[in-house]
């Protein structure tokens, strides 16, 4: 797709009768929007209408405060992932959609884990386990040290195996984040965008926490 | 735009001329935006913005309904039939969710809403206070956009949206929920200006020239092109553009029933209507031309039927407002992504100025064909009983294919839509996407606000009449000048047909039984009768149309007759069957 931060989207001419269905792979759906309530829940349901699993989402400022970026992780064919990423464009607060499959991706996941401090300080082993899984400490206690690692499912599920036996106590990972490979120029795009046409603050409920004072009927 | 000076003066707050509650803001709001007619039922927790509305009497129109589905099918009716956007109130809660139907519906149908709901304090929000329902959470999938105002000073922002996403692009209901503080709270209202641009919506795509070239190139190498139209021609008021590309191209053209009345049906290169129960050339043949050029149309699955044995032969050029509908349900060859308005007229300029004849004359002949097998009987029947379709013929008669028809869903909905006569646009009204059995009387109660010069025709089914008649109140109340055409078989007739079609006559549960409708529009002070001879048909028929204000007629037609042609589920739309 068009790697402008716009909606002017631009036409397209496909040979008639092309397959454009192809096999259910990992897609990774890119969506810039404003910094809106409820915008998570119109992106979602998109999905939801589908009956669609969302396998990871992830959503958090971009560089730009006023503009939000989602990751959402799907397994489906390119076909069905166009059109997904047609109706999420729709929507009246989304700027941009991108996918990608995970070929055209970097992508990381974060995950914690937490185990007894003891074991760790007698087995030296364990110690050689975490620096071969690139782990590193976080938060070290009497009780309990956090470790933390990064990268693909696989590696943090490893980390997992490993510290299974060691008495692990908490396990928690992150949803997925990724930088497009070929997304030359987004962050001076966005820079400008933003400069051209700021964007609005979101307006929150500052009435919530006045029930006590207000008389109503 | 700056609000009136004496506009301000009116309001019941006086402090200042700029210190206005949230309510009045509202109502000036709507002025600004040129509204008229508001459709609604007050409550609890927009009893503030009905208290403010007392002030505008004179400004604004506001028809009190039955229930606040009856709302918004009328503000459905007033948008369609008036090009503006309709405006509904409700309160919150069952208010509120009542409006459900009728957002699905103008989502669907691509109508331009604005519904406001009232809401509960905003303190009170998320306590399952009396009458709170999330309205925004569940109106989210049924709506364009929406909101929820919990300050006052919100207010003029997010209705100027409002009605900018409703009215542009590709339009669709919109809804601001007020809470009820934010109604009654004073703020410094620095007067009102419509929006006309949101950094992250884009209304129109760019049109691209190179993509027009290309289509007619397509056009002008093709022998057998077929042109198929939709509601977006009308929604970008470009019947008159579409009309010349039509003309100028020589090509026939047919219709989805959202699209009916762009040009007039007896137009000599209008073939017909698409899909399930359309016409038996346009269907056939969709499966015969060599280029198909989808205007402002969906391709709908009742339009399809199969998809993988649909126009597969042809290229496939598709002109749409909305990015989302290319490719979504068939692939194009050429996409020319824009409003019809203004693509329209670069592609007629390209196009070579043609008369396909031959083309032409073969939609006649399976126009010949579809009379003998099933129109011929279904206007001029032999039997005792009258069929609907002679019904909709004696209406075009006397109407002269000017009346607005609006129509409920069901057999009679297809009849009506093939063979009502439409000389103008917006005059055909129906809940096409959604199929929503109860519309058609209080989409006729708006839809005549909307067009007060017309004679508005609702042409209902025994079945969907008695899911909103309670809007007879509303005629009752109002004085509204609306035609009930009630074609009464005794059955939900096209649930009837299937399961006789495909049930082995199984009637399960279909077999409704209905009140003495003119006894019940009696006890709303509105005339009607009721005739079951075909002798009594023209003269009742005049007088419905000739009755100063509403009247019901109800006409007694076939038990079992059923609608053809017909292209049966998981049928091609060449598998037609004529009967």
């Amino acid at each position: 797709m068009s790697t402008e931060i716009n909606k002017n989207i631009s036409s397209k001419v496909l040979p008639s009768g092309e397959d454009l269905g192809g096999a259910k792979q990992e897609y990774n759906i890119t969506v810039y929007t404003e910094n809106q309530i409820g915008l998570l829940n119109r992106i979602a349901i998109i999905f939801t209408r589908r009956k669609i699993n969302i396998d990871s989402l992830n959503t958090s400022p971009s560089e730009i405060e006023s503009i939000h970026r989602f990751n959402i992780v799907i397994n489906e064919t390119e076909d069905v992932v166009r059109k997904l990423a047609r109706q999420i464009e729709k929507q009246v607060e989304v700027l941009k959609v991108y996918y990608h499959t995970n070929a055209d991706i970097i992508w990381q996941e974060m995950a914690l884990y937490k185990v007894p401090a003891d074991i760790i300080a007698e087995k030296a082993s364990v110690e050689r386990l975490l620096r071969e899984n690139g782990a590193r400490a976080v938060v070290i206690r009497k009780d309990y040290i956090v470790f933390e690692t990064t990268g693909h499912r696989e590696e943090t599920d490893n980390l997992i195996n490993v510290l299974q036996p060691f008495g692990l106590i908490e396990f928690v990972r992150s949803a997925r984040i990724a930088i497009i490979k070929d997304s030359d120029g987004f962050n001076r795009k966005l820079r400008e965008f933003e400069k051209r046409e700021p964007g609005e603050d979101v307006i929150e409920n500052e009435y919530l926490n006045q029930r006590d004072k207000v008389f109503t009927m | 735009m700056e609000v009136a000076q004496q506009d301000v003066l009116t309001a019941p707050e006086k402090q200042t001329v700029t210190e206005l509650s949230g309510s009045v803001a509202l109502l000036e709001a709507l002025l600004v935006e040129g509204v008229d007619t508001i459709f609604g039922y007050p409550g609890g927790a927009i009893m503030p913005i009905y208290d403010a509305l007392y002030d505008y009497k004179e400004k604004l129109n506001h028809i009190l309904v039955r229930h606040e589905q009856g709302g918004i099918h009328a503000g459905q009716g007033y948008a369609r039939s008036s090009g503006k956007v309709g405006v509904v109130f409700a309160t919150s809660g069952p208010g509120a969710t009542n409006l459900v139907t009728g957002l699905a519906d103008a989502q669907i149908d691509s109508t331009p809403l604005v519904c406001i709901t009232g809401q509960v304090f905003a303190h009170l929000l998320g306590t399952d206070a009396f009458q709170e329902t999330d309205v925004i959470n569940i109106t989210t999938p049924v709506t364009k956009w929406n909101y929820q105002v919990t300050d006052a000073n919100e207010i003029p922002e997010a209705i100027a949206k409002a009605f900018y996403i409703a009215r542009t692009g590709r339009p669709g209901p919109v809804l601001i929920d007020i809470t009820k503080n934010a109604q009654i709270q004073k703020f410094d209202f620095k007067g009102y200006t419509p929006c006309n641009h949101i950094r992250s919506y884009r209304p129109k795509p760019i049109v691209r020239a190179q993509f027009i070239e290309q289509a007619a190139q397509v056009i002008n190498e093709a022998k057998k092109p077929f042109i198929l139209w939709g509601q977006g021609v009308l929604l970008g008021s470009a019947e008159q553009e579409f009309k010349t590309f039509v003309e100028k191209s020589g090509i026939p053209a047919a219709w989805t029933i959202l699209g009916a009345g762009a040009i007039p049906t007896d137009h000599p290169q209008n073939v017909g209507m698409l899909g399930m129960h359309g016409n038996y050339g346009p269907n056939v043949l969709t499966n015969e031309c060599d280029v198909l050029i989808a205007i402002g149309m969906r391709f709908d699955d009742r339009v399809t039927g199969r998809l993988d044995k649909y126009a597969k032969q042809a290229k496939v050029i598709h002109l749409d407002i909305d990015p989302a509908e290319i490719d979504k349900n068939v692939q194009t060859h050429v996409a020319v992504w824009g409003d019809c308005k203004e693509t329209l007229p670069m592609l007629t300029e390209l196009v070579e100025a043609k008369q396909h004849t031959e083309w032409l004359a073969k939609f006649d002949e399976f126009t010949r064909q579809e009379e003998e097998a099933v129109i011929n009987a279904e206007l001029n029947p032999q039997t005792g009983e009258m069929t609907m379709g002679e019904v909709v013929e004696q209406l075009n008669h006397l109407t002269n294919g000017d009346a607005v028809i609006v129509t409920d869903v069901g057999q009679h909905q297809m009849v009506g839509c093939r063979y009502a006569k439409f000389n103008n646009t917006r005059s055909n009204i129906t809940s096409g996407g959604l199929g929503t059995m109860g519309f058609a009387l209080p989409a006729a109660i708006g839809a005549k606000f909307g067009a007060q010069d017309k004679t508005v025709v609702a042409i209902i089914g025994d079945g969907g009449f008695q899911m909103t008649l309670q809007e007879l109140g509303t005629i009752m109340q109002s004085g509204v000048d609306v035609k009930i055409l009630i074609l009464n078989n005794r059955f939900l007739g096209m649930v009837r047909q299937w399961q006789e079609l495909f049930n082995e006559r199984r009637y399960s549960f279909v077999d409704i039984q209905s009140p003495d409708f003119v006894q019940v529009a009696k006890g709303y002070g509105i005339a009607g009768k009721c005739i079951k001879e075909r002798d009594e048909l023209q003269s009742s028929l005049k007088e419905m149309l000739d009755h100063k204000g509403s009247f019901l007629l109800e006409v007694f037609v076939t038990k079992e007759n059923n609608v053809f042609p017909m292209v049966p589920q998981g049928c091609s739309v060449s598998e037609i069957r004529l009967k």
